[in-house]
């Protein structure tokens, strides 16, 4: 899928996880985290991000997100849903 | 064994941490809502979040029920391709008519022949809550054999009838009847409309007992904090089940004896007493209170 144009999704309650993806005009996957559990989680989170994103076929991406302690299958929700967004 | 169907909780599609806990608190069922809880903005969003959850989180000790947004929307058929394809136990339907569950009927056999489930498995269970609605609930019930229960809506229903909801009900008490009646009739279980008011416990115990002694198997519920009270409104007290099994007891004895009739504390037993005390000894059964 190719991110079109700025899309977010997500909230900033807790158990969530807010995402903004815009189009990555240099190519590539940049991810810009923030995360209440940046220590603990903060590899396994992008590496759902990434999975996520392989699985959509999205290739050319930013994504800044900010977690509040969201569960695996919230990051992939989120995400998929902001890329479906930014896909249309 | 028999489900139980004694509390169905509305968990908001869109919250992760609702989602998450949405096992654990204790009712019968739960409704993950793709429609009233969820802004027009969001559909797409709670849709995806919704699918996810039932993919990974544990919802084994519940009966797992999804509303759908109504049919006449744009987001129905979207909702229904994307969920009955991770297989809840159920799918609620609002402002159903007839021939509207008897379309999702189709799409659900397609669905479930593609994903290779058991013919019939995804069951429904449509919200009557229309003037329309009312009306046609025997055929509502009769439009496939997915439907397992119907929930009475009575915030919608009075709004489609033009007249005020009230704590106190009187207003729905016609539409309580018809629901409760039909459901019975045709062997499916019937739900009352959620108390709206989470703090008022009083209020919620007697508008329970009310619904019961119409007829009603169960009640929905908004918050968590109901869900006690409706129980406890829906098991069958002590002295209620002693009694049942005294007349079970007796049953036995007066077959033994080839007696067709017979007599307890003085009271004739027929079969109406009979088959309610096997009903009140099953739920206690199931309840764990016997």
């Amino acid at each position: 899928m190719e991110i079109n144009k700025p899309s977010k999704a997500g909230t900033m309650e807790s158990n969530d996880i807010y995402v903004m993806l815009m189009p990555n005009p240099k190519g590539g996957i940049e991810i810009n985290l923030q995360s209440i559990v940046m220590k603990q989680f903060g590899e396994e989170i992008e590496k759902v991000i990434l999975d996520t994103f392989k699985e959509l076929q999205v290739e050319n991406v930013i994504v800044n997100a900010q977690d509040k302690g969201a569960l695996n299958y919230t990051i992939k929700a989120r995400i998929e849903t902001a890329t479906k967004r930014a896909a249309e | 064994m028999k489900r139980l169907r004694r509390t169905m909780l509305f968990m908001p599609g869109n919250n992760p941490g609702m989602l998450q806990s949405a096992g654990i608190l204790g009712a019968d069922s739960i409704i993950l809502d793709l429609e009233d809880a969820v802004s027009l903005t969001e559909k797409d969003s709670a849709r995806i979040l919704v699918r996810e959850a039932i993919k990974n989180l544990d919802y084994s000790n519940v009966e797992l029920v999804v509303r759908v947004n109504p049919i006449t929307t744009e987001f129905a058929l979207k909702d229904i391709d994307v969920i009955a394809r991770v297989k809840p136990d159920a799918l609620m339907i609002p402002k159903a008519t007839e021939e509207e569950l008897k379309t999702i009927d189709e799409m659900l056999i397609n669905i479930e022949k593609e994903e290779g489930f058991d013919a019939g498995s995804i069951k429904l269970i449509p919200i009557v809550e229309t003037a329309y609605g009312l009306q046609n609930v025997y055929n509502i019930i009769k439009s496939c054999d997915r439907i397992v229960a119907v929930l009475l809506g009575g915030e919608d229903l009075t709004s489609d009838l033009g007249i005020k909801r009230t704590k106190e009900g009187e207003e729905i008490f016609y539409a309580r009847n018809q629901v409760a009646i039909a459901c019975r009739t045709m062997k499916v279980d019937s739900i009352d409309t959620p108390f709206t008011d989470t703090n008022d416990f009083e209020g919620l115990e007697k508008d329970t007992r009310k619904a019961k002694s119409l007829g009603f198997t169960g009640k929905a519920a908004i918050s968590p904090k109901h869900i006690d009270t409706i129980h406890s409104v829906f098991a069958p007290s002590f002295d209620e089940i002693k009694h049942a099994e005294r007349v079970l007891t007796a049953m036995e004895e007066a077959e033994k004896e080839g007696k067709g009739v017979f007599s307890l504390d003085g009271k004739m037993i027929d079969a109406p007493i009979i088959n309610r005390a096997k009903n009140t000894v099953e739920l206690a059964k199931l309840l764990s209170l016997t």
